[in-house]
C-alpha cells in the first residue's frame, strides 16, 4: 500500500527555490531514505509531509490525505522524530514518554518504549543531562509513542555510538516489519545502505533518482583494487587495454562489469611488475559513489 | 477534554518544578507585600498601606503570571522546538493554548490563595469590595498580559525573550501604580503609567476592593485596549517553530 504520494512537489522559501518538482511515493511495510547533500531540500519536503509546511506548488498525500488540511487526524497515525531538540531541558526521560503516550493515547507502554530504545537506567535523567546519542534514543521512543503507520525519521542515528545505532536499526526495521511506512531523511550513505528498501535521492532541491540500491546500482559496474600508490596506469592500459584511474592514495577503479577475464589481466600485469594486490573488489558501485555520481560530486 | 488534561498536568508539573517560576509567581509578590505593610516607607494615601498595596500586589501577582511565567515558558518551548514536536501530536494548537490558559488559571488561583489571606492578616481591610468585578479584572489583565508574554515569546530568541520579559516585568512593576502611586510619578511618566496595562489593572483593581482607584472609568478603557489588541497581535506575530 502507498503511504506516502508526493507529487511534483515544489517548496519556495522566498527567493530560494529549496524544492523543485519533486515526485516519489512511500510504501507500508518498506523503509525509505530521502538522501541528499546538506540544503538539497529534504527538510523542507519532509516538512510538507508532517504538515509543517504548505506546498508552494505539487500536492502530498499521506495516507491518502493532504497533511496541511488534515494534520490533527494524521498526527494519530503519524510518528515524528526531529532532527534536534523537541523536548524541555528538565522534562526526565520516562515523564517524557508518558506524556506522549498519554497524548497518542494509543496504550503504549512507556516503560517498554524506554526499554526499547535502551533508556531504561536513565529514565530519572532529564533531558539536558543525556548525551547526544541519548536524547535521540529518546526522541524515538516519542515516535513510537504514536504505535504508526507512517513514521518520519530526521537523522535517527546522528551521534549516536555503535551499539546504539545497532538498536536504533533494529527498532526501525521492527517498525517497517510491522507494516509502518518508514521515511528516514539521512546524510549517513552507510545509514541508508543498511536501512533502505527504497532510496529517494534530492540535490538542490531536485530528485536526481528513486529506486532500491540495486536499481540505483545497475549499468554502473566497476572493479576497485588497491596495490602500491603511484602505479604506472598508462603502462597497465598499454600492456592490457584496462583503463584505470587512481581515486585513493594506494585505490584503483576500473569502470567495467568484473569479468574475471579482465580481473585475471589485471592480476597478471600488477605481478608482472613486482606489485601487491591488497584487495579487490568487483561489482555494482558503492552507495557512496552513486551519491557522488548523482549528486554532482557534493559531499553528503 | 482529556488531551487539555493530560498537556494541563504537563504545564503544571513544569511550573512546579521550575524554582525560579515559584519565586516570580509568589515569592516575590508575598515578599513585597508583608515588607511594605510592614515597613511603611511608601508614599500611600491610604491609612495603612496594606490597603493600597493589596490590589497592587494582586495586579503584580497577575502579571508575574500571565506574562512573564506564561511568556519565559513559552518562549524556551518554542527555542527548544517543544511546541513543534507537540505539534505532531493528536494535541493540536487550541489544546495547548487551552492546556496553558488552564495552567495560568491554576497558578493564578493559588497565588490569590496565598496572598488574599496574607493581605487580611497583615490588617487589609477592603471597603465594601466587589469581589466579582475584580475577578473581571484579573481576568481582562490576564488577557492582555498574555498577549504581551505571548508576543514576545513567539518573536524572540529564547534568551532574548527571556531578558525582554523580566526586563519589561520591572518596566511595568515601577510605573504601574502596583507598588508606588501614580501621584508619585513625575508628570509625562505619570501619563505614560496610567496608559500601561500594569496600572490599568492596578487602579481598576485598586477601585474595584476599596473604591480607591484614581481614573477608574479611563483605566477600565486602557485595560480593555490591551485585553483586545494584545491577544490579537500575539495570533498575529506568534511563530510556533
Amino acid at each position: 500500500m502507498t503511504a506516502v504520494e508526493v507529487d511534483r512537489l515544489t517548496v519556495r522559501h522566498g527567493e530560494l527555490l529549496a524544492v523543485d518538482a519533486i515526485s516519489f511515493t512511500a510504501e507500508a511495510g518498506q523503509v525509505t531514505t530521502v538522501l541528499g547533500p546538506n540544503g538539497a531540500g529534504k527538510t523542507s519536503t519532509i516538512e510538507v509531509c508532517e504538515g509543517y509546511r504548505r506546498p508552494t506548488k505539487g500536492t502530498v498525500r499521506i495516507l491518502g490525505l493532504d497533511p496541511a488540511a488534515h494534520q490533527r487526524r494524521l498526527s494519530e497515525s503519524m510518528g515524528v522524530m526531529l532532527q534536534e531538540g523537541g523536548v524541555y531541558p528538565g522534562s526526565a526521560v520516562l515523564e517524557t514518554v508518558r506524556h506522549y503516550a498519554a497524548l497518542y493515547g494509543k496504550g503504549a507502554d512507556p516503560v517498554a518504549l524506554v526499554e526499547a530504545v535502551g533508556l531504561t537506567s536513565r529514565s530519572k535523567a532529564t533531558w539536558r543531562r543525556l548525551s547526544g546519542g541519548e536524547r535521540q534514543r529518546l526522541s524515538l521512543a516519542l515516535a513510537l509513542a504514536a504505535q504508526p503507520e507512517v513514521a518520519f525519521l530526521d537523522e535517527p542515528t546522528s551521534g549516536v555510538d555503535i551499539n546504539g545505532r545497532d538498536a536504533i536499526r533494529g527498532i526501525i526495521r521492527g517498525l517497517a516489519s510491522n507494516g509502518c511506512a518508514v521515511v528516514l531523511a539521512t546524510h549517513e550513505l552507510d545509514e541508508a545502505e543498511r536501512l533502505a528498501d527504497r532510496m529517494v535521492i534530492i540535490d538542490h532541491g531536485t530528485l536526481v533518482a528513486d529506486g532500491t540500491l540495486a536499481e540505483l546500482r545497475k549499468g554502473h559496474d566497476e572493479i576497485r583494487f588497491r596495490s602500491d600508490p603511484g602505479l604506472d596506469l598508462r603502462a597497465l592500459a598499454a600492456a592490457t587495454g584496462i583503463v584505470a584511474s587512481e581515486v585513493g592514495v594506494d585505490e584503483y577503479v576500473i569502470d567495467a562489469p568484473p569479468q574475471p577475464r579482465l580481473m585475471a589481466q589485471l592480476g597478471d600485469w600488477l605481478a608482472g611488475a613486482g606489485h601487491p594486490l591488497h584487495e579487490l573488489r568487483g561489482g555494482g558501485q558503492r552507495l557512496e559513489d552513486v551519491f557522488r555520481r548523482l549528486t554532482r560530486g557534493d559531499q553528503a | 477534554m482529556r488531551l487539555v488534561l493530560v498537556q494541563l498536568r504537563a504545564e503544571l508539573r513544569r511550573v512546579a518544578g521550575n524554582g525560579e517560576q515559584l519565586l516570580l509567581t509568589l515569592g516575590i509578590p508575598v515578599l513585597l507585600l508583608v515588607f511594605f505593610s510592614l515597613v511603611d516607607v511608601l508614599p500611600t494615601d491610604t491609612a495603612e498601606p496594606i490597603d493600597f498595596l493589596a490590589p497592587g500586589i494582586l495586579a503584580l501577582a497577575t502579571m508575574s503570571t500571565a506574562m512573564v511565567s506564561l511568556g519565559i515558558g513559552t518562549g524556551f518551548e518554542r527555542s527548544y522546538h517543544v511546541l513543534k514536536r507537540l505539534g505532531t501530536t493528536p494535541l493540536g494548537r487550541p489544546r495547548l493554548i487551552a492546556a496553558k490558559i488552564g495552567s495560568v488559571i491554576a497558578v493564578e488561583i493559588v497565588q490569590f490563595a496565598v496572598l488574599i489571606p496574607v493581605a487580611f492578616a497583615l490588617g487589609w481591610d477592603p471597603d465594601s469590595p466587589n469581589w466579582l468585578l475584580a475577578v473581571a479584572c484579573v481576568v481582562a489583565g490576564t488577557i492582555a498580559f498574555a498577549g504581551i508574554g505571548l508576543t514576545l515569546a513567539g518573536r524572540l530568541p529564547g534568551e532574548i525573550n527571556l531578558a525582554a520579559q523580566n526586563g519589561l516585568y520591572l518596566v511595568l512593576l515601577l510605573l504601574g501604580g502596583m507598588v508606588i502611586p501614580f501621584a508619585e510619578l513625575p508628570g509625562p511618566i505619570r501619563a505614560v503609567a496610567h496608559a500601561l496595562p500594569s496600572g490599568a489593572l492596578a487602579d481598576v483593581l485598586r477601585d474595584s476592593l476599596s473604591t480607591a482607584g484614581t481614573q477608574p472609568t479611563q483605566s477600565w478603557i486602557v485595560l480593555a485596549i490591551w485585553a483586545v489588541v494584545t491577544p490579537l497581535l500575539a495570533a498575529r506575530l506568534f511563530r510556533w517553530d
